[in-house]
């Protein structure tokens, strides 16, 4: 019991300090400018390993209600779950700009930060803007899809992969397309992976890997379409029979 | 006596007589009795299992999910591991796949992993204090157990204990030990795996026993104090000497350096004379030559072009002496006899050219005017023992400075490094993971006395080093060994005979693999021999061409002779055959019109090969796959059968997925490619 409130004393004791720091950090940059509006100029909706830094910066744009960039807008960032970014507040350019690095936690799933900024009024404006982390499975079926997928799904061409998806008289999905793979189940998914579009009536042209890849690895790579879906994927689940 | 008396009288005076006193004192030993069962009733970890009751309750399978629950403290046990895991006691749900809408902790089920929680626990891969059984002791870092448990980042440390191949599913392991090789850490450092190989490098840093011959004392200065500035991909950290340092080691390199048998060859025009046709050929010339699919340069937009094998050319003309540079483009062999570069076998107006171009590639704001005094017999010295002070013999060849034996710490154990003897920089968290990355980003935070230099290398590329030294542990050694999965097998394979020699002189194994040996920027050609028909190789190392239309050509065109196709032929068709198969086990002539046909309604139809290959180009768009308009040409009708069954089994990790189709298909599909012997190209030509 002593123990247990000496615990419970330590972790006060740690927290006033912890919140005592913060106040003794670096205070907000005074702005010099006041938006009405922020808009994301990019860096949205990337996937990244969990507990690691997205490839992109993230940047947003204070507007004033005419549309027009303001400079010098204080913009401040925050998100559950173990998110950090890097710096997390700060005023917006000459162009109007503030851009952050942000690491994501350390848990699969789906992540929501938020951007805010404050007009002279005090009142604030924002914007929600989603990443994705990826787990084990993901990064697997990210690593599959690199190799198998992506050249025809991905209608994006880059020197080092031209996309193939043009080539094709039927046109392969994105695995970011949830409007059409959210309907599909994991095993019509797990099917049309193993046995190929002329096992189930659809287009020959995408083949059967259901020699080429293990279960594991169609797993993965069904777990991979249901973490980057947009609209977000959501699990039939187990149906609650009282309701 | 009268002490006697005190006490009794204090006695009397806190319990009174005998009988209250007995009263007062059962009352304590009741309650100091009943302390014991209460610390164990109100233990942290029965709150978790009371919550989680309260969890399930209303959910619709919480039948099954009670009938699963254990209460009590739940234990894993593996003495062959050394795990002792008690995380399941408040992690109740790990294997419940209905609670995924859970986001709470402890109750979240654990996501898909490649192992069995029941066969290895959760602290060799999570780490932390398995035994513990409260939530700080098992998490973070207390006094009897140091180490926290491994953020989410380098989890894939923890595959590397038992994996040394390259597992699909931990590409920041991949990357760590690929940057390990690459950057040249373990040149300095030792890096064992549990099976006791060493790492080795996989850059090939220069010799400077004839440098003098190469490049100037104020280049070398210059790239000393900043390689980064030459060229923003060089691998070669920064050492942040001062300038009489510089100074001293360029007069030492200078000094010690020896002449080499020079091919003295004609020497370019420079570069300021030289005029803009001839500049043009030397161009285009560079592109014919395929430089760029192993040195990069910036182009007029600044991006870098080119591919990393070799050094950066960007600024190569403020580098190279022209002399240097004709003998090196005749025959690289003569002044690196280990170098990656083929000996290109150009004649000496080529050379001129493609020495004038890079000639021009000069950047006079990188040497500026500097200009070194000639260096006296003391700075000769004092550069000699910065040389041997900072271990530049560790990656260089240097005369008469040995490389150095154990010059930096053995990294083998740093997983495992105890924190208690750790000094920490000021700021750095007191995590391994944090002190390793503060190492690495920076290095002389901890001293500036320390030798190890700064490297310019990306988060991504931290975090990737990072997870590579952290599966360097202890555990990694005392684990079973039958749970080491090693590595492919080094390899020091050589061709022999003449075919050898050719091999050698062209550098082949820079890019080409044979028996596990070799680069992997260009096809394996272990069983090459197998694949092709012996006429059509002959002319392809006489006139390489890509096969395929997605991919950029890399292959350099060498000007062989006839003899040397021939020679190099014969040996790959005899010596680089599959044991699974005989080449010849075909025999395409025996195909009927009928099957041809056949073949062709299945690879348009049924397979669908159309949509990564290119059959007819004036239909066909795939762009994936090798162009097969000549294949029947080009390939056996025993490998094209082979390859429609297992194209893995033959090429690991080929594109072509696995069709494990009947061999009747297989047979039909075979007579339909081998019939594809037209040379269409002409068509292309017209356009």
């Amino acid at each position: 019991m002593n123990r247990a409130w000496l615990g419970w004393m330590v972790v006060a004791l740690a927290m006033t300090g912890a919140c005592s720091r913060r106040a003794r950090g670096p205070a907000d940059p005074q702005p010099k400018g006041f938006g009405a509006a922020l808009v994301l100029v990019s860096g949205e909706k990337q996937a990244a390993g969990v507990g690691s830094a997205l490839d992109q910066p993230v940047v947003v744009q204070v507007n004033d209600d005419k549309g027009a960039a303001v400079a010098g807008a204080l913009v401040q960032f925050a998100a559950a779950g173990g998110v950090t970014f890097d710096p997390d507040r700060g005023l917006t350019g000459s162009d109007g700009q503030f851009t952050t690095n942000v690491s994501l936690g350390g848990v699969h799933g789906r992540y929501r930060i938020f951007a805010t900024t404050r007009n002279s009024a005090g009142k604030t404006a924002g914007i929600g803007i989603d990443e994705v982390a990826l787990g084990y499975q993901e990064t697997l079926g990210r690593q599959v899809s690199d190799i198998h997928c992506v050249r025809c799904h991905d209608s994006e061409s880059t020197p080092e992969r031209v996309s193939n998806h043009d080539n094709l008289s039927a046109q392969a999905h994105s695995f970011t397309d949830g409007a059409v793979l959210n309907a599909m189940s994991d095993a019509d998914l797990a099917a049309i992976i193993s046995h190929g579009g002329a096992g189930l009536g659809k287009s020959a042209e995408m083949p059967p890997y259901g020699n080429t890849l293990t279960k594991p690895e169609t797993d993965a790579l069904i777990s991979l379409l249901r973490a980057l879906s947009d609209p977000p994927y959501r699990s039939a689940g187990i149906f609650n029979a009282s309701q | 006596m009268s002490l006697l008396k005190a006490i009794r009288s204090v006695w009397r005076y806190v319990f009174g007589d005998s009988a209250s006193a007995f009263g007062s004192l059962s009352a304590a030993l009741l309650i100091l009795l009943a302390v014991v069962p209460a610390k164990d009733y109100f233990r942290e970890w029965r709150g978790y299992q009371k919550q989680y009751l309260r969890l399930i309750r209303g959910r619709g399978d919480a039948t099954s999910l009670n009938r699963r629950f254990q209460g009590g403290l739940q234990q894993i046990w593996m003495p062959e591991l050394g795990v002792v895991d008690r995380c399941t006691t408040c992690h109740t749900a790990l294997k419940e796949a209905s609670l995924a809408d859970v986001k709470t902790q402890p109750f979240r089920p654990h996501p898909a992993m490649p192992h069995k929680l029941t066969e290895f626990g959760c602290v060799i891969c999570h780490r932390g204090q398995g035994a513990a059984t409260t939530v700080e002791e098992a998490h973070s870092s207390t006094k009897s157990w140091e180490e926290p448990i491994l953020p989410a980042r380098y989890l894939e440390a923890s595959c590397g204990q038992c994996h040394q191949d390259r597992l699909l599913g931990t590409p920041r392991l991949n990357q760590g030990r690929d940057t390990l090789a690459r950057y040249g850490c373990v040149r300095c450092h030792t890096i064992k795996s549990p099976d006791g190989l060493i790492m080795s490098g996989s850059d090939a840093p220069p010799p400077l026993e004839h440098i003098a011959e190469k490049t100037t004392r104020e280049w070398i200065a210059a790239w000393l104090k900043n390689p980064q500035a030459y060229a923003g991909s060089a691998t070669m950290p920064n050492f942040q000497l001062a300038d009489d340092e510089t100074r001293d080691i360029s007069a030492f390199l200078m000094a010690q350096s020896t002449p080499y048998p020079s091919l003295k060859g004609p020497v370019p025009a420079p570069a300021a004379n030289q005029d803009a046709a001839s500049l043009q050929e030397g161009t285009s010339l560079y592109g014919q030559s395929f430089c760029s699919s192993c040195h990069a340069m910036q182009n007029a937009a600044g991006m870098l072009v080119g591919g990393n094998l070799g050094p950066e050319l960007t600024r190569a003309g403020s580098k190279v002496k022209a002399e240097w540079l004709v003998d090196w483009l005749t025959d690289p062999k003569t002044y690196d006899p280990d170098t990656r570069m083929p000996h290109y076998r150009l004649d000496s107006k080529q050379t001129g050219l493609l020495a004038g171009f890079l000639a021009s590639k000069s950047d006079s704001d990188f040497l500026g005017t500097t200009q070194l005094a000639a260096a006296t017999p003391a700075q000769i010295e004092h550069g000699k023992t910065l040389v041997l002070e900072r271990g530049c013999a560790s990656c260089h060849a240097i005369n008469g400075v040995k490389k150095p034996e154990n010059f930096a710490p053995d990294l083998t154990l740093v997983g495992s490094r105890p924190l208690e003897k750790i000094l920490f920089a000021p700021g750095v968290p007191h995590t391994l993971a944090d002190y390793i990355g503060a190492k690495i980003r920076q290095p002389r935070s901890f001293g500036s006395a320390l030798k190890m230099p700064q490297y310019t290398l990306a988060p991504q590329q931290v975090d990737a080093l990072e997870t590579a030294l952290l599966a360097q542990t202890q555990l990694a050694q005392t684990l079973p060994v039958t749970l080491r999965v090693p590595g492919p097998a080094p390899s020091n394979y050589r061709p022999a005979g003449k075919a050898g020699q050719l091999v050698d002189d062209m550098r082949c194994l820079s890019c080409h693999k044979i028996n596990g040996h070799g680069g992997d920027m260009a096809p394996d050609l272990t069983w090459e021999g197998s694949s092709v028909q012996g006429a059509w190789l002959a002319g392809f190392l006489k006139n390489p061409n890509t096969l395929r239309p997605a991919l950029i050509r890399r292959m350099p065109k060498f000007d062989v002779t006839d003899a040397e196709a021939n020679i190099l032929a014969d040996y790959i068709m005899t010596v680089y055959q599959t044991p699974a198969f005989d080449r010849e086990s075909i025999d395409s002539s025996r195909f009927a019109p009928a099957d041809v046909e056949h073949g062709k309604e299945l690879f348009y139809g049924k397979y669908a090969c159309q949509s990564c290959h290119i059959v007819d180009p004036k239909k066909d768009k795939g762009y994936i796959g090798p162009t097969l308009t000549q294949v029947g040409a080009r390939l056996t009708a025993s490998w094209i059968s082979h390859w429609l069954q297992d194209a893995q089994s033959l090429r690991p990790g080929t594109l072509e997925p696995v069709w494990k189709m009947n061999d009747e298909d297989a047979r039909a599909l075979t007579a339909f490619l081998m019939a594809q012997k037209n040379a269409p190209r002409k068509e292309v030509a017209q356009k």
